[in-house]
């Protein structure tokens, strides 16, 4: 097993533990739990077997197992920063609208 | 220095409001103690966002026509009667102040480069043509307030009451103002390299409404 193999299980295995802590303090729902869990068992199988990245990269057209990975990963993170980018934007704005509401509320106090 | 501008302000116009952009320090009570109306953020939010707190509490009392001056001390009181009167006497909605037209503006060489890049990327995005884009001294119509959505929170909000300019096809005019860039006013002010922050936000609000 190469190093960057038994790195990338052992941060998966500590990804699973936050899960884990998360699901405990209720801070996610069983349904999503089960979502991450199966995420970050997947990261572990699929680094494991490389092979089968290697068939999945054949149906994709690509050549390496690797490059499959990782031009996947190039989208889908790409994909969560828009997701990320547009949340935090509707939270700056009904900031806004929040400090504005209250300053005119106190205002019209006075 | 607020209480200068402030007294300085209320000698002619006696309405005048402050919208203390979450200060942590004296900022509102002085203000106050020179007589202003303070509207308060309890956090910063930017100054796209405390004029449209200020527009929507004048407009709440009623005024006629609103004038937005800079609280640094840059801008001076007797330009306002200038800024007024198109509005008043030859039925503008909007007026802005330009830096440019006017004989005493002293702006610093860096500034004005910016100013100018910031003045034609403005004909380009938003087809309007001004001669400073980005004057906070301007007055403006109930009319024209009630239009004009302000989105952005931040320094873009010049740019994006120019584009509310044109979309809601408001008269509007130029006049020359004095701009006085004291140590002070430049420290408060927007670096120069901000311009490009400033230029991305408005572009990335443009497509997003």
């Amino acid at each position: 097993m190469l190093l960057i193999q038994v790195l990338i299980v052992l941060f998966a295995g500590f990804a699973f533990m936050r899960v884990v802590v998360r699901l405990r303090r209720q801070m996610i729902g069983r349904g999503e739990f089960f979502v991450w869990a199966c995420f970050w068992a997947a990261v572990a199988a699929l680094v494991l077997t490389p092979r089968a990245t290697q068939w999945f990269a054949r149906v994709l057209g690509v050549g390496r197992g690797a490059d499959a990975v990782f031009y996947l990963a190039i989208v889908g993170l790409s994909y969560l920063n828009f997701r990320l980018e547009f949340k935090l934007r509707t939270l700056q704005q009904q900031i806004t609208q929040l400090v504005r509401k209250l300053a005119l509320e106190k205002a019209d106090q006075k | 220095m607020i209480e200068r501008v402030v007294e300085a302000v209320r000698s002619r116009f006696p309405r005048t409001v402050v919208v203390d952009d979450g200060s942590t320090d004296d900022t509102a009570l002085a203000a106050r103690r020179a007589g202003a109306t303070v509207v308060s953020h309890l956090i910063n939010r930017g100054q796209g966002a405390a004029l449209r707190t200020g527009f929507e509490y004048v407009l709440t009392r009623g005024a006629d026509v609103i004038v937005t001056f800079d609280a640094d001390g840059q801008h001076q009181v007797e330009d306002i009667a200038a800024l007024v009167a198109p509005i008043t006497e030859r039925g503008f909605d909007v007026v802005l102040g330009s830096r440019f037209m006017a004989a005493g503006s002293q702006v610093p060489m860096g500034r004005k480069i910016v100013l100018k890049c910031a003045v034609w990327f403005t004909r380009l995005a938003s087809q309007i043509r001004v001669t400073d884009a980005h004057s906070g001294l301007r007055a403006m119509s109930r009319r024209a307030a009630e239009c004009i959505r302000i989105r952005q929170d931040g320094m873009a909000h010049a740019s994006e009451i120019l584009d509310e300019i044109v979309r809601h096809r408001l008269q509007f005019c130029e006049v020359p103002v004095r701009v006085l860039y004291t140590p002070y006013s430049q420290q408060k002010g927007q670096s120069s390299l901000a311009a490009f922050r400033i230029a991305l936000d408005f572009l990335l609000g443009k497509w997003r409404n």
